[in-house]
């Protein structure tokens, strides 16, 4: 069985060189600059000079968690409860819903946000509010479903045994139901966050070009003016702060569950 | 306690609108007999005739496919052959390739995509079809032996050791013993592979060339102008996903529904 081993092999050069090296020159992008005809490559920190002494930048940069924030906390607090009652239905009618709420998330994210372009042309609010009313819509399903998968895995006679306690039905939730959901919550915030950080079609097509966020910024810098080097600094910027607050949600499970 | 009931019922009523409202919205609009994305003024199906007339559109739906039928059978044997190779090899090993292949699926998309736009610049590829596709098989194998890995971890060692004592060779071994016992989350793998695969906007975006465009990138491209073709061939992948789904999932659901029946009949 061991002759099995020899399988790995193959993928470890195709990841090294498919997955690392592409992460590698972008890191390498984002601390050089286009020299002259005599050095081609220049290594310096000038990139992150430019990002870090232009307040435009960092703006974007706020706005950008800013929006991932909201959008995050909007989804706990729209998902949380239907994901709750959802978990309160009969095991049939359950899995009915599950099957409505995953089906729109099938269906192509650009064909989505299109629709809402539609719909929104209809509605005369302030760009800011469409790009929010796109990001919830396309990331609510996602924390539906992780709380949901929490709730369902739950014992059902713990809230029964809270109640026998003392506990009244507002006490049985506070200190059974939501503590032992916070995985779910938590690995919801992962799969809203994270991407709702980078996401640059929505704020495109809803925002009408005047939203920008640090998604559109790296797009233009590689798509329209082709500057890579600025445009691989700015995504690893973007990724170091995606990192760090990753590690804190993550230090926040691990604080609750050790509480 | 009744009226709390129907509370509850009313806000999962609340939210199935909210998911479904512009799904509604663009089927009744790919039936408008004007451009205007406003106001319906009459019914026509001249959105539909304009789709399957435009070539670039019925171009993209055909990418679309080809690619996530191309990078799901692709990416579900080798990540179903590395997923094996894994579950033997030593601990380090299995370790690394996880971290590895948690870039792709932890990092933004688009810093995926910079990453692979700017490996192709560097090695002279030229981007178009054969880098779209190479881009969606190396960000569907991780995917696949996620969903592999567990399955084989349930397995027993010992069987396939059982069968090649019985005279199989390691191959016999594997496809007689190992890959039945794994099936449902090799199905699984590909499953997550081929929606990834034919979802994805992003890493398509960056990754593919000129007059190469799946659904995603054509989608995007066109929505500088009002283009109503885009409604009607919304209203097909809507029809086209719901029946796939219905059919993989309500049918299962009839089919023991009625095995239960019968049982208790």
């Amino acid at each position: 069985m061991k002759s099995f081993r020899r399988l790995v092999y193959p993928y470890l050069i195709w990841a090294g060189v498919l997955i690392v090296l592409p992460m590698l020159i972008i890191v390498f992008y984002a601390f050089s600059t286009e020299g002259n005809d005599v050095i081609p490559v220049k290594i310096t920190l000038e990139n992150f000079v430019r990002f870090f002494s232009d307040t435009i930048f960092i703006e974007v940069l706020g706005r950008s968690l800013k929006l991932a924030v909201i959008t995050t906390i909007v989804c706990i607090l729209l998902g949380y409860p239907a994901a709750y009652f959802i978990s309160q239905l009969n095991p049939d009618s359950q899995s009915v819903m599950v099957l409505i709420v995953t089906l729109p998330q099938l269906i192509n994210m650009l064909v989505r946000t299109y629709a809402w372009r539609g719909i929104l042309l209809n509605i005369d609010i302030a760009p800011e509010l469409k790009v929010y009313i796109g990001m919830v819509y396309n990331f609510l399903p996602y924390m539906i479903l992780q709380i949901y998968t929490s709730l369902s895995k739950m014992d059902p006679s713990l809230v029964p045994a809270a109640h026998d306690l003392g506990c009244d039905d507002r006490m049985a939730f506070l200190k059974v139901t939501l503590p032992l959901s916070v995985p779910g919550i938590i690995s919801g915030i992962t799969l809203v966050f994270l991407p709702a950080v980078s996401s640059f079609f929505i704020p495109k097509l809803l925002g009408g070009g005047s939203y920008v966020l640090v998604g559109n910024l790296i797009e233009n810098y590689f798509v329209t003016t082709g500057d890579w080097n600025f445009g691989s600094a700015i995504s690893l910027i973007m990724t170091i702060v995606i990192l760090i607050s990753m590690y804190f949600t993550k230090k926040f499970d691990y604080d609750q569950e050790a509480a | 306690m009744k009226k709390y009931g129907f509370l509850k019922k009313s806000y999962l009523a609340l939210i199935i609108g909210f998911f479904y409202l512009p799904i509604i919205y663009v089927v009744v609009f790919s039936f408008n007999a004007s451009r205007s994305l406003t106001s319906f003024t009459g019914f026509s199906l001249q959105w539909y005739e304009k789709m399957f007339a435009s070539r670039p559109m019925m171009e993209s739906i055909y990418y679309t496919v080809i690619i996530a039928v191309i990078a799901t059978a692709v990416s579900t044997v080798a990540g179903t052959i590395v997923a094996i190779g894994l579950s033997k090899s030593h601990r380090i090993i299995r370790q690394v390739v996880t971290q590895v292949n948690n870039l792709p699926m932890l990092n933004p998309d688009i810093v995926t995509a910079i990453g692979l736009m700017l490996f192709f610049s560097t090695l002279n590829i030229p981007t178009g079809f054969g880098t779209l596709l190479l881009a969606h098989i190396i960000f569907c194998i991780p995917y696949v032996i996620l969903s592999i890995m567990p399955k084989l971890r349930q397995l027993d060692d010992n069987l396939a050791e059982a069968a090649m004592d019985l005279g199989c060779t390691p191959l016999q071994a594997l496809w007689k013993v190992i890959i039945p016992q794994i099936r449902e989350g090799i199905v699984s793998g590909a499953l997550v592979a081929f929606t990834m695969s034919f979802d994805d906007f992003v890493i398509s975006y960056f990754t593919t060339g000129p007059g190469i465009n799946n659904i995603s990138t054509y989608v995007y491209a066109t929505t500088k102008r009002i283009n109503p073709s885009v409604n009607a061939l919304s209203t097909i992948i809507v029809i086209a996903i719901t029946t796939i789904l219905i059919f993989a999932n309500v049918l299962p659901m009839l089919r023991e529904r009625r095995k239960r029946n019968e049982k208790t009949a």
